[in-house]
C-alpha cells in the first residue's frame, strides 16, 4: 500500500493569451504538488479566488486537460499515458466528477435517470435488473431512491436534488476519488449543508478521497482534512485544515481569511471599515 | 412602532407580483411576490435575504419600475417620498417615470458587471444614463462624473475603457458609480456582489455602504447571503416562497431569529473556527405556480402544527421593530 492514491508532482499548464503575434504564455497552474494516501480517505480542499487555477487543477486530474510540464500519477499510473479507451474507462471509473451548476451539468432534455442507468452499464457493466438495482443503491446513499427520480427532468427538480443525484452518479461506479469544483456554490443555501455533509458520510462510510474546490473558506474549514491555498496558479500554502485557517502564514492567506465576512453583526463596524 | 409610514422613502402595501403566460392556451401563473409590505427609512439599508426562487429579484423589480411581461403587477402600491413629493409608481406615465429614474431611483441590476455596453467606452454610458438628469454643459458634467469617481476612490481615466479592459471588481464599481452620480433618494441593488471574489466584495460592500452614507440614501439590498447581510444592512426582511416571513433589525433577526426559516439560515452558517456539526434542511423549495396551502413553509418546517398547514400566518408586531409571520413564533396570531 505505499503507491499513493494520486500523485501531482510539480504540475504546470499553460495557456496563450492574446492574439497570434502579440501572444505571450499565461501560466494557469504554475508547479504544484501534493499527494493523497491511498489507505487513508480524506477530504482535501483546495481554496483560492477566480482565476486562480483551481478549475485547471481540477480538469489535470480529471484527465481533461494534458499538464504542460510535471505528472499526475493515479495509483501509480501516469494519466499522460492513458490512451486506449479501455484504459480510460478504467481510470473513469476510479475518478468521478462533480460540476459547480447542476442545472448546467445535466442535459435539459434528457431525463435525469438515463445518466444514473448509463452509468451502472458502462462502468459497472451492470445488466438487466441489475441497473436499476444499483442505480437506487446509489440513490439510497445520497438520500434520495429510484423511485423518486425515475422519468424526470432536470427542470423538475430543485437544484440540491440534482446535486444529490450527480453525487449518486460519481458514486455508482465506486470510485476511488471524487473531485467536486465548487458543487454548493450553486445551491441554495437552505440544501447546502446536507450536500457538504453527504461528502463527509462519503469519506467515512464509502472510503472515497474527495477533492473539495471552493472559494468559500466556511465550508472549507467545516469539512477538510487538509487544505491547500492557491493564488495565481502557485500553492501559497498548505497542511492540516484547521491549523491552515486558524492560524494562516503566507500573507495571501490571511489577506482572504480577513475578507471572509464574519455572519455576526455585532463584528461588523470594524469589516466594512475603509 | 417602525411603521413611521409619514417618514418612510419607501411603502410598499400589499404588494402582488405575478408572471403570467398564456402559451398554446394553457395558462400559468407564478406568484413571485404575493402579498408584500414593507417601509424602508431614509439613510437606511434594507436588506432583503432568501434563497433562489423565493421572489427577491421580482420584489426588486416591482419597486424599481422596472416591470416587463410576462410579470405583471396585480395589486397593492408601491410608493416613494422624494424630498416633499410623494408619487405613486404605478400612477406614473412613462415619461414621468423616466424623469424620476436614476436621478430619484436607481436600480443596480443582477449581474451587472455585465450590463455595460462592450462597444462604448464607458463615458459613454455615463452620458447616456446620466446627462439629461444632472442638466449641466457637457465638460461640466464630465467635471461633475470625474469628482464622483474620486469620491469612490476610481481614477477618472476608467472613462476612457471599454468595458473589457476593466476587472469584474472595477466594473461593479463603475455601475455603482453610475447608479450613484445623479445622487438618487433611493438605490434598489440586486446581488451586486455575488458573482466577486471575497478579496474584492469586501471592498465594493465597503464602497456601497460608503457612499450610501455619504448621500443618505436609502438602499434596498438584495443577496442570499446571509454573511454580507451581517455586515450591511441596517433591517433585513426574509423572503420565503414570494412572502416576507421575517422582518426586524439585523442584530435582533441574527440573536433572536423568530420564523423557524430563518433560524435555520442564520444556524446553518459555516463560521472558520467553529466546526460543529450543521444540518441541511430537508424537502425541497415550493414550486411558486402551485405553492402548498397554508403557512408556505410547512412542509419543511420542523414546528409546523395542524393550522399551518389550513391557513397562512399573517405578519405580527413581537417587539417594536421585528415581526414575523409564523403561528409557532407568534402564539397570538394562532386562531
Amino acid at each position: 500500500m505505499s503507491e499513493p492514491l494520486l500523485e501531482v508532482r510539480s504540475i504546470v499548464r499553460t495557456f496563450a493569451r492574446g492574439g497570434l503575434l502579440a501572444g505571450h504564455p499565461f501560466r494557469a497552474v504554475d508547479g504544484v504538488s501534493f499527494r493523497l494516501e491511498a489507505d487513508r480517505p480524506e477530504i482535501f480542499t483546495i481554496v483560492g479566488e477566480s482565476g486562480s487555477g483551481k478549475t485547471t487543477l481540477a480538469r489535470m486530474i480529471l484527465a481533461m486537460v494534458t499538464p504542460t510540464e510535471g505528472s499526475i500519477r493515479f495509483q501509480g499510473t501516469n494519466l499522460a499515458g492513458i490512451r486506449r479507451r479501455r484504459d480510460r474507462l478504467a481510470f473513469m471509473r476510479q475518478v468521478q466528477p462533480i460540476f459547480q451548476n447542476p442545472f448546467e451539468a445535466f442535459n435539459p432534455l434528457k431525463r435525469v435517470d438515463r445518466y444514473l442507468l448509463m452509468s451502472a452499464r458502462r462502468f459497472r457493466g451492470a445488466r438487466g435488473a441489475e441497473v436499476e438495482s444499483a442505480a437506487d443503491r446509489a440513490l439510497r446513499d445520497v438520500g434520495l431512491s429510484l423511485a423518486e427520480v425515475k422519468g424526470r427532468f432536470p427542470h423538475e427538480l430543485s437544484g440540491g436534488q440534482l446535486q444529490r443525484i450527480a453525487v449518486a452518479r460519481a458514486l455508482i461506479s465506486r470510485p476511488a476519488l471524487i473531485v467536486a469544483d465548487e458543487p454548493v456554490s450553486m445551491v441554495d443555501a437552505s440544501l447546502r449543508m446536507s450536500i457538504v455533509n453527504l461528502f463527509k458520510v462519503l469519506r467515512d462510510e464509502h472510503k472515497v478521497s474527495i477533492i473539495y474546490i471552493t472559494h468559500d473558506l466556511g465550508t472549507a474549514y467545516y469539512i477538510s482534512d487538509r487544505i491547500l491555498i492557491m493564488h495565481e496558479g502557485r500553492a501559497v500554502e498548505s497542511g492540516d485544515a484547521r491549523t491552515v485557517l486558524d492560524n494562516p502564514q503566507h500573507p495571501y492567506s490571511i489577506l482572504l481569511k480577513s475578507a471572509v465576512l464574519s455572519p455576526d453583526p455585532a463584528a461588523r463596524e470594524e469589516t466594512l471599515a475603509t | 412602532m417602525a411603521s413611521a409610514g409619514a417618514e418612510a422613502v419607501l411603502t410598499v402595501e400589499g404588494l402582488r407580483a405575478y408572471y403570467q403566460t398564456s402559451t398554446f392556451g394553457i395558462e400559468r401563473e407564478v406568484r413571485a411576490v404575493d402579498g408584500v409590505s414593507l417601509h424602508i427609512q431614509p439613510n437606511e439599508i434594507y436588506g432583503l435575504a432568501g434563497e433562489s426562487s423565493c421572489g427577491k429579484t421580482t420584489l426588486v423589480k416591482a419597486i424599481a419600475a422596472a416591470i416587463r411581461p410576462p410579470l405583471r403587477v396585480l395589486g397593492g402600491s408601491v410608493a416613494y417620498r422624494f424630498g416633499d413629493r410623494r408619487v405613486s409608481l404605478y400612477d406614473l406615465d412613462a415619461e414621468e417615470l423616466a424623469a424620476i429614474r436614476w436621478k430619484h431611483l436607481s436600480y443596480i441590476m443582477q449581474g451587472s458587471m455585465s450590463v455595460l455596453n462592450p462597444l462604448r467606452r464607458v463615458r459613454s454610458s455615463f452620458v447616456d444614463f446620466a446627462f439629461r438628469h444632472i442638466g449641466k454643459p457637457m465638460p461640466e458634467f464630465i467635471g461633475i462624473v470625474e469628482a464622483h469617481l474620486e469620491r469612490l476612490h476610481l481614477q477618472p481615466s476608467v472613462l476612457d475603457a471599454y468595458p473589457h479592459e476593466l476587472s469584474g471588481g472595477m466594473r461593479q464599481r463603475v455601475t455603482i458609480a453610475l447608479a450613484t452620480v445623479c445622487r438618487p433618494n433611493f438605490i434598489a441593488a440586486d446581488e451586486p456582489t455575488t458573482a466577486l471574489d471575497v478579496v474584492v466584495q469586501k471592498s465594493v460592500l465597503a464602497m456601497i455602504r460608503e457612499s450610501q452614507r455619504a448621500m443618505g440614501a436609502s438602499m434596498m439590498f438584495v443577496t442570499h447571503d446571509m454573511a454580507v447581510h451581517a455586515n450591511l444592512s441596517d433591517r433585513l426582511g426574509i423572503m420565503y416562497a414570494g412572502r416576507l416571513v421575517e422582518e426586524g433589525t439585523t442584530a435582533e433577526v441574527f440573536r433572536r431569529p423568530a420564523h423557524p426559516y430563518t433560524a435555520h439560515l442564520i444556524a446553518s452558517l459555516p463560521r472558520i473556527g467553529d466546526a460543529l456539526t450543521r444540518e441541511g434542511l430537508g424537502g425541497a423549495p415550493p414550486n411558486l405556480a402551485d405553492p402548498p396551502p397554508g403557512c408556505r413553509f410547512h412542509p419543511r418546517c420542523p414546528l409546523a402544527m395542524e393550522v399551518c398547514r389550513r391557513e397562512a400566518p399573517e405578519m405580527a408586531w413581537i417587539s417594536d421593530t421585528h415581526r414575523v409571520a409564523c403561528f409557532a413564533a407568534n402564539v397570538e396570531a394562532a386562531p
